[in-house]
């Protein structure tokens, strides 16, 4: 095979960048190709789960297009990988709860990913695009001109992938910090997997939440910072494995998160908080009138800022991830797009990795900065400079 | 913005918020709380550990200072004994020889008058035995040279001539 000069260089330039990485995360190595791997596979039910016959002969590139969009959104079923030409699925169907005209429920695998027409007690539902719509015996979907459904939505109160891997995070938090609590009871010192814990347990209060909050009030707000830290985090580092799981990519858990900042920031708020809001103290009258609206927007846009930061960083990094890995199936040559993918997507999964903790550290940082403007009695303005300085 | 609200699913968000307050709940109930309670309790204990440790090192360097202090002063006290001691030695000593010389003297003082009571008796004895011998001798003289007629005449006009001879 002939290799031309410039993806030559290319390779070797990538692997020179990616060296330092590679010499301190060897594991990583690993972990990444299988996860490569596991991809490969899955990106072959491209085709048919989420697009079913509509689009019969797709290029590779609007396959992978289609198949990163299909990985960014929730689905209704567990599918590690599937073989494309057989059309067959590995993986498990999740129960689907529907509330239309009284409550139905049933498993995925009536759905056939998306090929078939569900008919629960005589009412018709098709899955399209990862959306269960209300449809007819024939399964007939009206399209706008956007081509998207214009189909009646029933609420959908599914246990989706995304809710079984919360479920999951909530177990496996439960069991690891139960245990660190239990292990206390032997000595002061924590032992096996708890002395990982709690060093990140003291960080979180000792960066986070006791310069934000203060001293004396901090300590009230611990089980939630704690919680989403923990939560955040580890829902991103499961993103990073090759399950195929975008939790804290979805922007109903981000919205979800950020309004428990927000209702929590605005039941501690004390007086001076909602004075500084609506009043503004140490401004002319007319200033006060028009800071009002002002301020009341911005107890809005922090927690906005929360949740976009999140579903964007963690979006991002999956779409990067997922493209670079798609190159292997756009490009031509094999043997050139191969180690181009492969030492680009090692080097982004590292990165990736330390963004999982970066927003999980920011989300809760910001979270307690919230908190702390609302409960803290005298440097207000200090805090909103820091606040406007990392938004 | 449009995408983000077609992918907005609000069973995602109901299940999540569920699943996010039991979990905090559960967390602070059986993790959370001991977690703090058992990390500020040793904090606080090694912070008291530390204290006392302190304490006690501050406690050591007072009991070194004193020890040093009780010394130094007993240093000083021996010294001054010593001193006094010496003193009192030397006093004594100064005084033992006045007083032994004084002694002597008087002594001595005592000899001489002694001495001279005896020299003064021996010589007043001398005398009366002098002048008793030599009166004796006189007398066995005169008794001797008296014996006779003749040597008394002689004798008598042995001194007539003498007292002439005056």
């Amino acid at each position: 095979m002939v290799i031309s000069n410039k993806p030559l260089h290319f390779i070797l330039a990538a692997f020179v960048a990616c060296l330092p990485v590679m010499s301190f995360a060897n594991s990583e190595n690993d972990s990444t190709h299988v996860k490569t791997e596991a991809v490969h596979e899955e990106k072959v039910i491209s085709h048919n789960a989420p697009m079913e016959g509509e689009h019969v002969a797709l290029d590779p590139k609007a396959k992978v297009d289609a198949f990163i969009d299909h990985h960014l959104q929730d689905s209704h079923d567990f599918v590690f990988f599937s073989d494309e030409k057989e059309n067959k699925h590995y993986g498990f169907p999740l129960p689907v709860i529907l509330i239309d005209g009284g409550l139905k429920v049933f498993l995925s695998s009536k759905f056939h990913h998306g090929e078939e027409v569900a008919e629960v007690d005589g009412s018709f539902y098709k899955l399209v695009h990862g959306k269960i719509y209300k449809t007819d015996a024939a399964g007939s979907i009206k399209l706008n001109e956007h081509g998207h459904p214009e189909n009646e939505k029933p609420l959908d109160f599914s246990i989706t992938k995304n809710v079984v891997s919360m479920l999951f995070v909530s177990v496996l938090l439960f069991l690891m910090f139960t245990g660190l609590a239990k292990s206390y009871k032997k000595g002061p010192i924590p032992t096996g997997f708890g002395r990982v814990l709690e060093p990140l347990i003291i960080f979180i209060r000792d960066e986070i939440a006791v310069p934000n909050i203060g001293e004396k009030k901090y300590r009230k707000y611990m089980g939630y910072l704690l919680t989403v830290f923990f939560f955040v985090w580890l829902l991103n580092l499961l993103g990073m494995t090759p399950l195929g799981i975008n939790v804290t990519g979805n922007i109903a858990i981000t919205i979800c998160l950020a309004a428990f900042t927000f209702i929590i920031t605005q039941f501690s708020a004390n007086k001076e908080y909602w004075g500084h809001i609506f009043w503004m103290p140490g401004v002319p009258v007319p200033m006060k009138i028009i800071l009002a609206p002002i301020e009341v927007l911005g107890m809005f846009t922090k927690p906005f800022a929360l949740l976009i930061r999140l579903y964007a960083n963690i979006t991002a990094g999956h779409v990067v991830i997922m493209s670079l890995i798609g190159m292997i199936f756009v490009g031509k040559n094999l043997a050139a797009d191969l180690p181009i993918s492969m030492g680009l997507t090692l080097f982004i999964s590292v990165i990736e990795v330390l963004v999982a903790f970066l927003q999980a550290f920011i989300f809760t940082m910001l979270s307690s900065l919230f908190i702390g403007m609302a409960v803290q009695e005298h440097d207000h303005e200090h805090h909103h400079e820091d606040e406007t300085a990392i938004i | 913005m449009d995408k983000l609200i077609n992918d907005f699913s609000f069973g995602l968000f109901f299940w999540q918020a569920i699943i996010l307050l039991v979990l905090i709940l559960l967390l602070v109930k059986f993790a959370w709380k001991p977690i703090m309670e058992s990390i500020t309790a040793r904090e606080e204990g090694i912070k008291d550990a530390l204290l006392s440790a302190e304490n006690a090192k501050k406690e050591m360097q007072n009991l070194q200072a004193d020890n040093q202090r009780i010394l130094n002063e007993a240093r000083a006290e021996r010294d001054a004994m010593l001193k006094e001691a010496r003193e009192m030695k030397e006093k004594m000593i100064a005084d033992s020889k006045n007083e032994a010389q004084e002694q002597g003297l008087k002594m001595i003082e005592q000899a001489k008058v002694a001495i001279e009571n005896e020299k003064n008796a021996a010589m007043a004895e001398l005398k009366l035995q002098v002048s008793t011998l030599s009166l004796s001798i006189a007398e066995k003289l005169l008794k001797e040279e008296l014996s006779n007629k003749e040597s008394q005449t002689k004798l008598v006009e042995k001194m007539l001539g003498d007292v002439k001879l005056n």
